[in-house]
């Protein structure tokens, strides 16, 4: 494993295009080993396209990602899962029919050679016991085990997707706004558990609520139009001009057009 | 799945294995012959299952798999003499073989176009066995001498094929209850989350098409004893599509559905073309009828009843 200085992920001109548009247009960052990472931006500005690129599921179209050393620009997205690269996704993808602890046998087995077992128990072994054991309670779900997933709330739902993203222990975790559609207790609940996730594990975090974000980051990166505009700590970032034109509007333009910015940056 | 859910099914079962047991020694030699169809195409219906009920892959081209294993134990015993066990185990290898081929052409695609897919690799098949006249007997077919050889009454011939479907069937079931079972469900409900866990969607799909297709190979080995004939309408995408319907009326992603919908399909096959010739437009009526009043299918549906049950209290 890297040295705490030494970066982790690299991206450098990464470019992610769909026909005429650039998702994301050349797009640099690199994170140390360890590093708490918001991304924030106004919707469209290509914070999912990022996380898609560095997770492999949409490859970019130029440039390059190195992690710990590795090129994966070109590796697929389980293959990325077998460096270290685990992600959650911003609409829920879990497998509702089955209960919490199928998601989590599914997820404890993506990287062991057990998920080719064809006529074996399906019981895990200690070993992977232990790690769904420590990511279920690292997500505050002990005890849920036998539920079934659609029946569970939407926010332990949320909980379940980084419980998933955990159970492969990985290096980097990138979490694609975790607390979407929750009320502000299940916010509040949510930030916690991020928070107080392993200090070695590198976490990349999208999030529309600034101060949720802010709160829990050590280094913030605004997008907006596919592109980096800034990159700063969360303090600066505060009271950076640029990033309150991005997320609020121009200051002194009539209230309407005001208005309207406000209404974008929330997602509207 | 709790226990109180399954266990009245588990009851069910087991009286259903006493019964087939038991069933030889009562049943006039027609019905027994009747009953051993039954079992074959059941774990023909299972092969479908697997792909359809569990990975969420409708595959149109089983009856051309289970087909070519009956093809190769004709040709195998009646040309080169095999005996019967090395001539089965050569047809389920080609069968094998075939699914793995069409597993690594289909897996890409899903829906409707694997649908289509797998039709167009079934066709190819029926074609060559039409054509290929040398090899095959064209639309003659071929015909074996393997009830000859083997020697065994319709009753005998009964109890050995329920033996290794019984085998088979426990196999199957291990099989879907396994992590690689889990995991093919895991495809079914979310491909995209399955790949960012570390699983190779195309891989697993590969596999558990080649498994199904192993599995078609069996019941289309023990065809051949039972049928001792085969001929293009073995491999014809019919025989598809009654492998899938007999699935889908016993309840897909149950495996043992298999069973109930192999027997209700080949019953009303019998009860019904004694009355009229119109058979198929009978089967067409019930399956738009079970589409429309239990589209889970019958075990589905029982399960479905039970779960209700015992849990009175369900949704607000």
């Amino acid at each position: 494993m890297a040295p705490v200085s030494e970066p982790i992920l690299t991206l450098t001109d990464v470019t992610v295009q769909f026909g005429a548009l650039k998702a994301v247009n050349s797009v640099s960052m690199s994170l140390k080993a360890g590093e708490r990472r918001a991304v924030l931006g106004p919707n469209g500005a290509g914070k999912t396209t990022l996380f898609n690129a560095i997770n492999g599921s949409v490859p970019p179209t130029s440039g390059r990602i190195l992690f710990d050393c590795v090129d994966m620009t070109k590796m697929s997205p389980q293959a990325r899962a077998y460096l270290g690269v685990a992600r959650t996704f911003q609409i829920t993808n879990l497998f509702g029919q089955m209960s919490v602890i199928e998601n989590m046998r599914l997820a404890a087995r993506g990287l062991s050679a057990s998920k080719f077992s064809l006529f074996g128990s399906d019981k895990l072994t200690s070993e992977q016991d232990g790690r769904v054991h420590d990511s279920l309670a690292a997500s505050r779900l002990t005890g849920r085990e036998d539920v079934i997933v659609k029946e569970m709330s939407y926010g332990e739902q949320r909980q379940l997707e980084v419980a998933m993203a955990l159970a492969g222990t990985p290096r980097l975790l990138l979490l694609d706004e975790p607390a979407a559609g929750l009320s502000p207790a299940e916010r509040s609940f949510l930030a916690d558990i991020i928070r107080n996730l392993p200090r070695d594990l590198t976490v990349v975090l999208i999030e529309h609520d600034m101060d949720l974000a802010l709160a829990l980051v050590d280094y913030v990166t605004v997008m907006q139009n596919g592109r980096i505009i800034v990159e700063d700590d969360p303090t600066s970032i505060r009271t950076n001009a640029l990033v309150q034109e991005v997320y609020l509007g121009k200051p002194h333009v009539v209230a309407a057009e005001t208005l309207e910015g406000d209404t974008d940056a929330r997602g509207l | 799945m709790s226990k109180l859910l399954t266990s009245p099914l588990r009851a069910f079962a087991a009286l259903a294995v006493l019964g087939l047991a038991l069933l030889p020694l009562v049943l006039p030699t027609y019905y027994v012959s009747v009953a051993t169809q039954i079992l074959i195409f059941s774990v023909l219906a299972m092969s479908v299952d697997v792909l359809a009920g569990f990975t969420g892959r409708t595959p149109l081209c089983h009856g051309a798999i289970f087909g070519t294993s009956t093809y190769v134990v004709l040709y195998t015993a009646s040309v080169y003499g095999l005996p019967l066990p090395a001539a089965m185990l050569l047809g389920v290898i080609a069968a094998t073989l075939l699914a793995s081929v069409f597993g690594l052409l289909a897996v890409r695609t899903s829906g409707v176009y694997f649908l289509l897919l797998t039709l167009a690799l079934g066709l190819i098949v029926w074609g060559v066995c039409l054509r290929w006249t040398e090899v095959t007997g064209g639309e003659n077919g071929e015909r074996g001498q393997l009830r000859a050889a083997l020697g065994m009454s319709p009753r005998q011939l009964y109890s050995g094929v329920a033996v290794v479907v019984a085998l088979v069937t426990f196999v199957m079931w291990r099989f879907v209850r396994s992590p690689f079972g889990l995991t093919m469900r895991g495809i079914r409900d979310g491909e995209s989350r399955m790949a960012s866990l570390g699983y190779n969607v195309s891989l697993h799909l590969t596999i558990a098409f080649t498994a199904s297709g192993f599995f078609a190979g069996i019941a289309g080995a023990l065809y051949a004893v039972f049928n001792d004939f085969v001929s293009p309408s073995t491999v014809q995408l019919s025989q598809s599509v009654s492998g899938l319907l007999m699935a889908i009326v016993g309840g897909i992603g149950t495996l043992f559905g298999a069973f109930v919908g192999s027997f209700l399909i080949i019953a009303l096959e019998q009860a019904v073309s004694k009355v009229t010739e119109r058979w198929l437009m009978v089967l067409g009526l019930t399956f738009i009828a079970i589409m429309i009043f239990a589209p889970e299918g019958v075990i589905g549906k029982a399960r479905l009843l039970m779960a209700g049950r015992a849990e009175p209290k369900t949704k607000a």
